[in-house]
């Protein structure tokens, strides 16, 4: 894709003629993952910040309002105090390990925006296995947590580590199992085709959420089981603050610990990315195709549903945060095993099933052919 | 498996959870021996915030010892001041007039109103829920500025004198009071639709740490936690001092309705039930409280007759017992105070047995502990 990019852009421009292919293209290449990682900054920081308007209207209280209109530039004053501050590394700490864990996590986490397929055209890699490159590349999270907990030599730092591992390993599964539903409909990996499945004149019927009672099933599988994944409560047991203070991170301090808090909002946007793309029709809204539009207000409107479909996913996980008190982790091991993994195989034999005899048409399809 | 066993000897980790940990509600030290996640063995290790207050106690006047009795349970200061005071009136045998008494007893359900509400908040925020904490810290805010009205202070009040209190109440201040109760009724069946019957707070408490009510009489719990192994034991009942006769009341027992008799969530739902008895304690001292002075005649130079005393008060952390010796001079020869939470440290090695680490956090916020008064 960048490659063809930069054959018209020499073509286009003739002047390029004569330079290497491959440079062009690399520059696109850095250029995209730049726009991708603002993008991605952007967020995370604006999220921690309506993290905390949210906390702030659940708890009764105001919340961050000084800097700027409303608080609202209260995360860059965040980052600036976390860049500015002493950067601490215990006396007796894995000086390699320490420093290498946040970058493992962060990265982790960041490197699945590449994926995400934010509009008709707004996608910076359209890898035709998309899902399956998201799972893996999330998996590196959980070893950077478990690097940063056995780094820091703290017993608390520690069993935050195992905990995350522990955990994060067995909520991949149910995740895994509650997205193949999607990819099973769409007949690919790529996240751009199952949101193209999910198009067509059934407005939000033509979603996977309404696809089959299986697949609506799935939704909510994955949105628990991916609350896990990320460690946000009711699973926050590797944090934990006032069981373990505060985990794995509990010995980062400045912008080392800023990179574990930035990654654990781009894995909030992540999963709620990949559970607006599979279930929730992606860019699709009812009675309006943006593909039909003209490219530039295409790509922008279908960019705005996406972003406001995950934000909204994104919003209810803080919610939840704070609503409910946290589980203990032979509870949360429990809920994985004996609940999640059985119901998401149950359910992925159910939509294969379905998919077999019905032909691969969804519950709107049937009904619309019943009317002929 | 076993040959794998061998060959991966696991070892005892030996944690310290505190003196700096944000769930031992102060500045308690336990000292965690972990297989992994199960606690093996959890002991206590307290003292961290000793400041000799009973020595001090010899070497003040019984009137000057009064604002040291706030820093005893600083979350139920009302409650240590009239305890102090009714153990030196029982001493000395003075008279009180029976407006201080009311206005003692109010005064007392009140900050035990306040405490329980720390308890509570505290107690979810261990648990992970921490939205409740800010609205209890709300609900206290008011009582907060009551007290602030009658003494000017609003943690440590020194409003109780031997003798009587203070001050009198201020204008308007039953009225405030009233408004209060109107505001604060609703809010525990509030707390209890927000948390309480959670399904997750309900898992994490139930069955968690059960006390048999032999073993709870046995180890001298008292209060809440006593109440939650299903014991009708409240010295405002039992031995009842002060006005208390007076009032209309239930004693609040754990019922072990979710769980096991006396585990966590048992003691939790005492201390909640208990806020609403206090409500109906003070309504009727609102209602009942009589016109007069609120100062018994008391000497300048102050010296009880020789002898000993032990008094001891129901506090929202249990019985507050104050031994007290006086050889007839101005100070008091020896000071004694049995703190409930203190007391209360004794059974936790044996009950933490076996549990997990979230558990231990369980553990001590239902226990509701406060560390100046374990420590003295």
């Amino acid at each position: 894709m960048m490659e063809s990019l930069a054959i018209s852009l020499v073509n286009a421009v003739p002047v390029l003629s004569g330079v290497p292919l491959w440079t062009i293209t690399l520059l696109i290449m850095v250029m995209v993952a730049a726009v991708v990682l603002t993008f991605a900054l952007t967020y995370s920081g604006l999220a921690t910040y309506v993290e905390r308007k949210v906390a702030g209207d659940i708890q009764a209280r105001v919340g961050p309002n000084r800097v700027g209109p409303v608080g609202i530039l209260q995360f860059l004053a965040d980052g600036i105090k976390l860049l500015l501050k002493e950067d601490i590394i215990p006396a007796k700490a894995d000086r390699f390990l320490f420093v290498l864990a946040p970058y493992l996590v962060f990265v982790g986490s960041f490197a699945a925006f590449v994926v995400v397929p934010f509009g008709v055209g707004l996608i910076a890699s359209d890898l035709n296995i998309g899902i399956y490159y998201v799972m893996a590349i999330t998996s590196l999270v959980v070893v950077g947590v478990m690097l940063a907990g056995w780094s820091s030599n703290n017993k608390w730092a520690l069993l935050g580590g195992m905990r995350a591992a522990a955990q994060i390993v067995s909520y991949e599964i149910p995740v895994g199992m509650a997205l193949l539903p999607a990819v099973l409909i769409a007949g690919s990996l790529s996240l751009q085709d199952i949101v193209r499945s999910q198009g067509g004149l059934f407005g939000i019927f033509g979603w996977n959420l309404f696809h089959n009672p299986f697949t609506f099933l799935s939704f909510f599988l994955y949105y628990v089981a991916a609350l896990a994944e990320t460690n946000r409560t009711p699973f926050d047991i590797p944090e934990a603050e006032s069981e373990l203070v505060s985990g794995y991170h509990v010995e980062y301090s400045g912008i080392r610990f800023a990179f574990f808090f930035l990654a654990e909002y781009g894995d909030m946007f992540v999963v709620s990315a990949l559970a607006t793309a599979c279930f929730l029709g992606g860019w699709h809204v009812p009675f309006l195709d943006a593909e039909a539009l003209p490219a530039l207000w295409g790509n922008l409107f279908s960019l705005g549903v996406f972003l406001g479909k995950t934000l909204s996913l994104v919003v209810l996980m803080m919610w939840i945060r704070w609503t409910l008190p946290r589980l203990r982790v032979d509870q949360l091991m429990r809920v994985a095993w004996k609940y999640l993994v059985p119901l998401t195989f149950f359910n992925l034999l159910g939509v294969s099933l379905w998919l077999l005899l019905f032909h691969g048409k969804g519950i709107p399809q049937m009904i619309a052919s019943l009317f002929g | 498996m076993k040959a794998r066993a061998e060959a991966l000897p696991t070892q005892e980790m030996l944690i310290n959870m505190g003196p700096q940990h944000p769930s031992t509600h102060g500045v308690l030290r336990v000292i965690l021996r972990t297989d992994g996640e199960v606690v093996v063995n959890a002991r206590p290790d307290v003292g961290y915030l000793h400041r000799a207050l009973e020595k001090i106690g010899e070497r003040v006047t019984y009137a000057q010892y009064m604002p040291f009795t706030d820093r005893l349970d600083y979350l139920a200061a009302m409650n240590c001041n009239a305890a102090w005071a009714w153990t030196v009136e029982k001493l000395a045998g003075i008279e009180v007039p029976e407006r201080a008494e009311y206005i003692r007893v109010i005064v007392c359900e009140l900050n035990r109103i306040a405490s329980h509400l720390i308890a509570f908040g505290s107690f979810t925020a261990d648990m992970g829920a921490f939205t409740p904490f800010l609205y209890a810290i709300r609900e206290r805010e008011r009582i907060n500025d009551l007290f602030e009205d009658i003494c000017g202070n609003r943690l440590t009040y020194n409003y109780v004198r031997i003798g009587g209190v203070s001050a009198d109440l201020p204008d308007r201040f039953l009225e405030k009071t009233k408004e209060f109760l109107d505001y604060f009724a609703p809010k525990v069946p509030e707390y209890n639709n927000l948390i309480s019957y959670n399904k997750i707070f309900v898992h994490r408490l139930a069955n968690v740490a059960a006390v048999t009510p032999e073993d709870a009489v046995g180890y001298g719990l008292t209060g809440p936690n006593l109440r939650g192994s299903g014991v009708p034991f409240d010295l405002r009942k039992n031995e009842p001092y002060s006005v208390y006769p007076e009032f209309d009341f239930d004693v609040c027992v754990g019922t072990g309705e979710r769980g096991t008799l006396g585990d966590c969530f048992d003691r939790y739902m005492v201390r909640i039930n208990e806020m609403k008895e206090s409500v109906r304690i003070v309504r009727q001292a609102i209602e009942q409280i009589p016109e007069g002075p609120v100062m018994a005649k008391v000497p300048r130079m102050f010296k009880p007759p020789v002898g000993e005393v032990y008094f001891r008060a129901e506090n929202p952390r249990g019985e507050t017992g104050i031994y007290l010796i006086s050889d007839g001079t101005v100070n008091p020869y020896r000071l004694k105070i049995r703190a409930p939470s203190f007391v209360t440290m004794g059974i936790f090695e044996k009950i933490t047995k076996g549990l997990m680490i979230a558990d231990v956090v369980a553990v001590i916020g239902s226990f509701d502990i406060i560390l100046p008064e374990i420590d003295r």
